[in-house]
């Protein structure tokens, strides 16, 4: 059973998940993996009805979609173990360099002591099965710290946190 | 030397406060092993053979007295009284309770230090020349450089979950005395025809299963792009590095195995895309972070101290500690001072929290209240008068930490080995310690002259065997130990890999093997003044595996 | 009823103080290696395997896992140089780990 937090709510998921076993849904608003978005491209692109996700895998790059990002509306980034911290640098990618500004979503192994990093990598969105994790969520417990020494997505908008130290942040 | 502004405290005491609610977590059972352990190790956590391990961060191996003292007091309290600075600057200590580390930590907070990222698949200690900022030969101190970026790696987000571990080493001088050239990032400071400051960036050095010299990607770096080139390198390697093998996981494999020219790419693409924004440096945080290092007032004095020098001649054997252990310093009537930890039969690089404490009173006395860790394993007093060197000495005697071996054969770098450490194959330590009886004789280590001895106890070299004159890595055989030999490696400005000499010898065998080998330079050397190193250059490997195995069953 | 190859312990570290034990009687964990438990057949060895499972589950033990012994005119030792070492302390520093605990306790 898994949580969806968005913008650290807990939310009713939209999106349909298509992986290849089963066709794609008129209409609906779907998150296509890698495989099932390089069969048919165009027609997903081009659907009359319904938002287009796609899903990345840990191996996958986001070259595969980076020419598409106009038309697509969420990007899944999985984490198949929490060690595994590829993603954090493709969400990082999606915001600075491709300006995607629609939902990017942690899939996989999220724990709650990883969240605070995914969230200032550029990740707004949680799909969480971890118990835990769910729990302090919920609670809106997050153990991240409030002070950083460097910019991460905060970037250029807020302000430095001291003199002499352009790099560091405060939390928003 | 940094000092800690509002932002770093409230930042450490924060961090500490989340470890002591991780460790919590973690005895109630709400966090399972395989979730804790990454946190752990990046609060510099380990599990080792008899106990955990904390390794605490001595960034760029600059510490002052109080610093000191506050290590000597936390293996007095919380450990068994001893600790041990290790190869990447840094000190260990070998025997913490889990449920005593967040205390610990808060004690260190306390004197504005931490063990952040010390362990783990994240950017690790940034290290520099022991001898910054007071060395003759420097272009420029390394270590503002090695504080930006060490404040700009701690928790950053993206590179948290690297493929693997990730070293840097920064250098302000053409002569390399931080192995530089042997890090995942390695940065030279220099200057430009118009006097500007920039670096040279190196990258995919590394020593372990698979050594390697690091690679030239960039001869000239604007400083303001320091933070973002590396970033860029940090980004290529998070999303490319390998990660189905944690032996082909280090940058220096990407490197290997992708090319540099094609890596180059990737990385210049992404650093054009980014140089301009946020983290371009400016000039006033430079200069900012660099006051924290201006050279403290030293005094004008003559060259020459005659009182020294009439010291010298009453006292040979303090005669001998100065011609070794004091190099010289940037300002006339003063010198650097190597105390080594490295006393005939001891474990290298442990000190005993009295005589930590003895290196804090003298840091604190004769030296601007700085001290250094070296990766060689012994400590530094940068900025010490002439005229104060004899009361240092005696001190020092008394404290057990007067050997008169800095670069001779008896001062040994040696990792924690199988005494103490979990991943080890072999011991290390009673290897160095049987090596350090069989030349303890002065006049020999002199004769033998300037001659690096570096052991590792098992393939991931953290005792740098492969840069040593003579190198010495312990692996297990059949269950027994068996030391193979490799000569000829140097992690100064002339890096190379040691070349492995033959079958490995036992561990009754091995100090005969080095014996050995030294005596084949002593019988072919030009002279004395040829060391070690240039005889094995010129003479190459054969004359020593001649000596060593003369029925040729070399293998 | 399968005889193992070699007879086993179990060991591994507590949670709290980090300080290497090994699966003793009745499933309880001691702190030196001449108390660990011995488990020569396979039954054994599974019962073994549970408590030191459940000792991970329960927080109070890390990494547990399995090291061969010998047994000669019952005296019991590890076989691997690594497990003989944990068991007594650092070979050059006598006066730390459990062979300096072994020496106090003869001792008093």
């Amino acid at each position: 059973m898994s949580t969806l937090f968005v913008n650290g709510a807990v939310t009713e998921d939209q999106w349909v998940s298509v992986d290849g076993e089963q066709p794609v849904p008129e209409g609906e608003d779907v998150i296509v993996s890698l495989a099932v978005f390089e069969e048919q491209p165009h027609a997903l692109l081009t659907r009359n009805a319904g938002r287009l996700g796609a899903y990345l895998e840990a191996d996958d790059q986001i070259d595969a979609i980076a020419d598409h990002l106009e038309l697509i509306s969420l990007v899944a980034l999985d984490f198949p173990s929490f060690a595994d911290g590829r993603a954090f640098s493709k969400a990082r990618l999606l915001r600075d360099r491709y300006g995607f500004a629609d939902q990017i979503r942690a899939t996989g192994d999220v724990r709650i002591d990883q969240i605070s990093h995914m969230r200032r990598s550029g990740f707004d969105a949680f799909l969480v099965s971890h118990q835990p994790t769910i729990d302090s969520l919920t609670e809106i417990k997050d153990s991240g710290l409030d002070l950083f020494y460097q910019p991460a997505i905060e970037g250029a908008e807020a302000r430095p946190a001291l003199a002499g130290k352009s790099w560091a942040r405060r939390a928003l | 030397m940094y000092r800690y502004d509002e932002f770093d405290r409230e930042f450490v005491a924060a961090r500490v406060a989340q470890f002591r609610d991780q460790v919590a977590r973690r005895v109630s059972g709400e966090l399972s092993e395989d979730n804790f352990k990454p946190l752990r190790l990046q609060n510099g956590v380990y599990l080792q053979l008899h106990a955990y391990m904390l390794r605490v961060a001595v960034p760029y191996g600059t510490l002052n007295s109080s610093q000191m003292r506050m290590l000597a007091h936390i293996a007095r309290k919380y450990d068994r009284d001893y600790g041990h600075f290790t190869t990447r600057q840094n000190i260990q200590f070998n025997w913490p309770k889990l449920a005593d580390i967040p205390d610990i930590l808060e004690d260190l907070a306390s004197v504005e230090m931490h063990a952040i990222q010390t362990s783990g698949n994240c950017i690790r200690n940034v290290t520099a020349d022991h001898f910054a900022g007071a060395s003759a030969d420097e272009v420029a101190d390394p270590r503002p450089y090695a504080e930006i970026l060490r404040q700009w790696s701690t928790i950053h987000p993206e590179f948290l979950f690297l493929p693997r571990k990730f070293k840097i080493a920064v250098i302000g001088s053409s002569n390399d005395r931080a192995a530089m050239q042997f890090h995942d990032i390695g940065l030279e400071v220099r200057k430009n025809d118009v006097g500007e400051l920039g670096l040279r960036v190196f990258v995919g050095g590394g020593l372990g299963r698979t050594p390697m010299i690091g690679k030239l990607i960039r001869d000239w770096l604007p400083e303001e792009d320091m933070l973002s080139y590396c970033e860029a390198i940090l980004r290529v390697y998070n999303l490319y590095g390998r990660r189905d093998n944690k032996y082909k996981a280090r940058i220096k494999i990407l490197v290997h195995e992708t090319g540099l020219d094609e890596l180059k790419k990737d990385i210049e693409e992404e650093f054009e895309r980014i140089k301009d924004g946020v983290l371009k440096l400016p000039d006033e945080d430079v200069e900012a972070i660099t006051a924290y290092f201006a050279q403290p007032e030293f005094d004008d004095l003559p060259m020459r101290d005659e009182s020294l020098e009439q010291a010298k001649l009453d006292n040979r054997s303090f005669a001998r500690w100065i011609e070794r252990n004091v190099s010289e310093h940037v300002k006339p009537g003063y010198g650097i001072v190597t105390v080594a930890l490295k006393g005939t039969g001891e474990a290298p690089g442990d000190a005993t929290s009295a005589q930590m404490d003895v290196l804090a009173d003298l840091g604190e006395r004769y030296s601007h209240d700085e001290l250094r860790v070296s990766h060689e394993q012994n400590v530094i007093l940068p900025h010490v008068k002439l005229g104060d060197l004899k009361a240092i000495y005696d001190a020092l005697l008394v404290a057990e930490m007067a050997s008169p071996n800095a670069g001779l054969i008896t001062d040994i770098i040696a990792c924690p080995g199988l005494d103490y450490c979990a991943l080890a194959t072999a011991r290390s330590i009673p290897v160095a310690q049987e090596l350090s009886q069989r030349f303890s004789d002065l006049d020999r280590q002199n004769d033998i002259g300037a001659l690096k001895v570096k052991i590792s106890g098992c393939i991931n070299a953290c005792g740098h065997h492969h840069v040593g004159h003579i190198g010495i890595l312990g692996v297990d055989r059949r269950g027994e130990e068996l030391y193979q030999v490799t000569l000829g490696g140097s992690g100064d400005e002339q890096a190379a890999v040691g070349e492995i000499i033959g079958r490995g010898f036992s561990a009754d065998e091995i100090s005969n093997a080095v014996e050995t080998i030294v005596d084949t330079y002593l019988a072919r050397r030009l002279s004395d003044d040829e060391i070690f190193l240039d005889a094995y250059r010129r003479l190459g490997p054969q004359p020593f595996k001649d000596a060593l195995y003369p029925t040729k069953e070399a293998a | 009823m399968t005889t193992l190859k070699s007879p086993i312990a179990f060991t591994a570290n507590n949670l709290l103080d980090g300080e290497a034990v090994w699966l003793g009687s009745n499933g309880a964990w001691v702190k030196t290696f001449d108390a660990a438990k011995v488990f020569a057949t396979q039954d054994e060895r599974q019962v073994a395997v549970e408590a030191a499972e459940r000792a991970d589950a329960e927080n109070l033990v890390v990494e547990p896992y399995e090291i061969e012994v010998s047994q000669d005119a019952g005296q019991v030792t590890p076989i691997k140089f690594r497990e003989r070492i944990r068991a007594a302390g650092p070979t050059m520093r006598l006066d730390l780990g459990k062979q300096a605990e072994l020496a106090t306790q003869a001792a008093a």
